[in-house]
């Protein structure tokens, strides 16, 4: 067994309404510290309203190597934008 | 003793005990296990120099001889100190820092409830700002308490053992004297006897949680917060923290 405690990935909500952020990762022996060591480490100049910790193995993430298949295809679809389409004078403001 | 002569000794008894334990805790700064407690530890001890800066600010107004926070912190010897000896002890190991954080904190966190109904409100003030503080070090001191106590068999064993060290100078924390009948007489500030009942039942609950046994020896160690004597330990401490203010009188930055 590994006697490092598990990595951790922080995510802040800098005040209410937004949505909370990725600020960094930290080790904890558990989800109540790591939550307290969260707030230790990156609430110190009052960034913070909500912290979420998730365990870093709990978290799928895309392969660096698929992202032509991934996002290339995106590229070549800019009608995706709405500022593609002309909008008549008439409609004004949308 | 006049009023305000007791007023300021209890004021020192507060100040110091938080700015000593703040220095100990300091004195972790980049030496600790793990970053993560590296940091919490240097916010601990920063949460309790600046509640310091209030109850030595408030001592020196109250002296009403011109001395500052600063003075008081850093120009006075071992023997003019009032903070309880537990708080001037060795930081040992983690463990026996985080036992004795938590051993602090669970007396503290009692205290500054009570303070937030003094009627100084001067007191009030200060004990209600600390408050939040607090509540958060005995949270974070207990369940490192828990985890420590009831963690591998090495770490059981160091908690054991530094509750054992530190347990005889629990007591002292509940000692009164003349200082404290004058501020009970004066509804600042509590018994320090009438804290025990809640202090041992928060104790109790979270050591007996961490699998560890509360001493049951009753003798106690005293004479920290009377100044009557000081361990050797302070000495040592002073000598550290008050180095540049000695070596070089007036320096500011």
């Amino acid at each position: 067994m590994s006697k490092e405690w598990p990595l951790w990935e922080v995510f802040i909500r800098g005040q209410h309404g937004l949505s909370h952020r990725h600020v960094g990762s930290l080790h904890a022996p558990d989800e109540e510290m790591a939550i307290k060591n969260a707030r230790d480490v990156y609430t110190r100049r009052n960034e913070g309203v909500s912290i979420w910790v998730v365990e870093a193995r709990h978290i799928a993430a895309s392969s660096p190597e698929e992202k032509g298949p991934l996002y290339e295809p995106s590229n070549s679809k800019v009608y995706r934008h709405p500022t593609f389409f002309d909008i008549p004078e008439d409609v004004g403001h949308m | 003793m006049k009023d305000q002569q007791a007023l300021f000794q209890f004021l020192l008894r507060m100040g110091d005990n938080s700015l000593i334990l703040g220095h100990r805790v300091s004195e972790w700064c980049g030496l600790s296990p793990v970053l993560e407690e590296d940091i919490a530890l240097a916010n601990t001890a920063l949460d309790l120099i600046g509640q310091t800066q209030f109850w030595l600010g408030l001592a020196g107004e109250v002296e009403d001889k011109g001395r500052t926070a600063d003075d008081l912190a850093f120009l006075r010897d071992a023997w003019d100190f009032r903070n309880v000896l537990m708080v001037e002890l060795p930081n040992g190991d983690f463990g026996q820092t985080m036992m004795r954080q938590f051993l602090y904190d669970a007396w503290s966190s009692i205290m500054v409830g009570r303070l937030i109904k003094s009627s100084d409100k001067r007191i009030a003030d200060i004990a209600e700002k600390a408050s939040k503080e607090i509540a958060y070090h005995v949270e974070r001191s207990a369940d490192t308490v828990v985890g420590l106590g009831d963690g591998s068999e090495e770490s059981h064993a160091r908690m054991q053992a530094a509750l054992d060290y530190l347990w005889p100078y629990v007591g002292e924390m509940f000692d009164g004297d003349e200082v404290d009948a004058a501020m009970v007489a004066a509804g600042i500030a509590p018994d320090p006897a009438s804290l025990r009942e809640e202090y041992d039942a928060l104790v109790n609950k979270v050591l007996s949680e961490a699998t560890l046994k509360v001493p049951t020896d009753v003798f106690h160690h005293k004479g920290g917060r009377t100044g009557y004597m000081h361990t050797e330990h302070l000495g040592h401490l002073l000598t550290s923290m008050q180095w540049l203010q000695r070596a070089y009188p007036g320096a500011t930055w």
